[in-house]
């Protein structure tokens, strides 16, 4: 039960810091949201590469998959399991494979509610 | 003279605009965007513990990829509802940059731009935020799979 509390402790102080680090950019640089998600997908892809992300995620858990520097982790990391598999061709299809479900899940749900809702007017 | 009246009134505008641009607190932010992002990868540790516990079977990379597909649902109809934009008026970063914040970035986008038509509204203008993301992203990727090649 300790042991719960404590993985679920860190999640959430793992996660809550990278949040507020882009936070922090914003408020520090103007740097729009777009901008904070670039950065912050090449950012996670770098330090996979650098090997420097795995002992994050063995730490945060979801707290280091769940922010967008796990997408980019995900891209990195994928490409080194498609060139360790398949040699060179393996550098072209691992980053999307490993990504596949997010960006299919994300586009057709984005296609699937933007032909049901409409653009609301927004009052704040 | 002609020109300094030219300056002020530029001025005068970036004062005006200064003024109209909506002040973000920073510290109740900073806290917010803390207490929000963690809170939404608490969820995707709970998703990815309730999978595995009722699928024995379910290796934790698959379980990582249900959390994905299952934040970024939840988030995109959230944004349909035109709820996610609430969270994010207080929360900045904190549900800009889990995951939901990419799903969100997709969807808004989408339902936003539907009325200049399906394919030319939204299809196109669907990518306008992540479209970079993903350009980027697989450029890193490429290079990362050709480094980890060569050396």
């Amino acid at each position: 039960m300790l042991e719960m509390f404590l993985t679920y402790l860190k999640v959430f102080l793992v996660g809550g810091l990278i949040c507020m680090l882009g936070q922090i950019l914003i408020i520090k640089t103007k740097i729009t949201s777009s901008r904070i998600l670039v950065l912050f997908v090449c950012i996670g892809a770098v330090l996979e590469a650098a090997g420097l992300y795995d002992p994050l995620v063995n730490f945060g858990k979801a707290g280091a998959t769940v922010p967008i520097t796990g997408f980019g982790r995900s891209l990195a990391k994928g490409a080194i399991q498609g060139v360790k598999e398949m040699g060179f061709i393996g550098a072209f299809t691992g980053g999307l494979t490993a990504t596949a479900a997010g960006i299919t899940c994300a586009v057709v749900s984005a296609f699937i509610f933007g032909l049901i809702f409409n653009s609301k007017t927004k009052k704040f | 003279m002609k020109k300094e009246k030219h300056i002020s009134r530029n001025e005068q505008y970036n004062i005006y605009v200064e003024s109209k641009i909506p002040k973000t607190k920073s510290f109740p932010t900073l806290i917010w965007a803390f207490l929000v992002g963690g809170l939404i990868c608490m969820i995707g540790q709970g998703i990815s513990d309730g999978l595995m516990a009722l699928f024995p079977n379910m290796g934790q990379e698959e379980a990582s990829a249900w959390v994905s597909v299952i934040l970024i649902f939840i988030a995109s109809l959230l944004t349909g509802l035109g709820w996610y934009d609430r969270i994010g008026v207080f929360a900045g970063a904190g549900s800009i940059v889990p995951i939901t914040g990419f799903s969100n970035s997709i969807t808004s986008p989408a339902v936003e731009f539907k009325k200049e038509g399906i394919i030319f509204g939204l299809c196109v203008k669907m990518f306008t935020v992540a479209g970079p993301v993903i350009v980027c992203g697989l450029v890193i990727s490429f290079l990362t799979g050709l480094i980890y090649l060569i050396f």
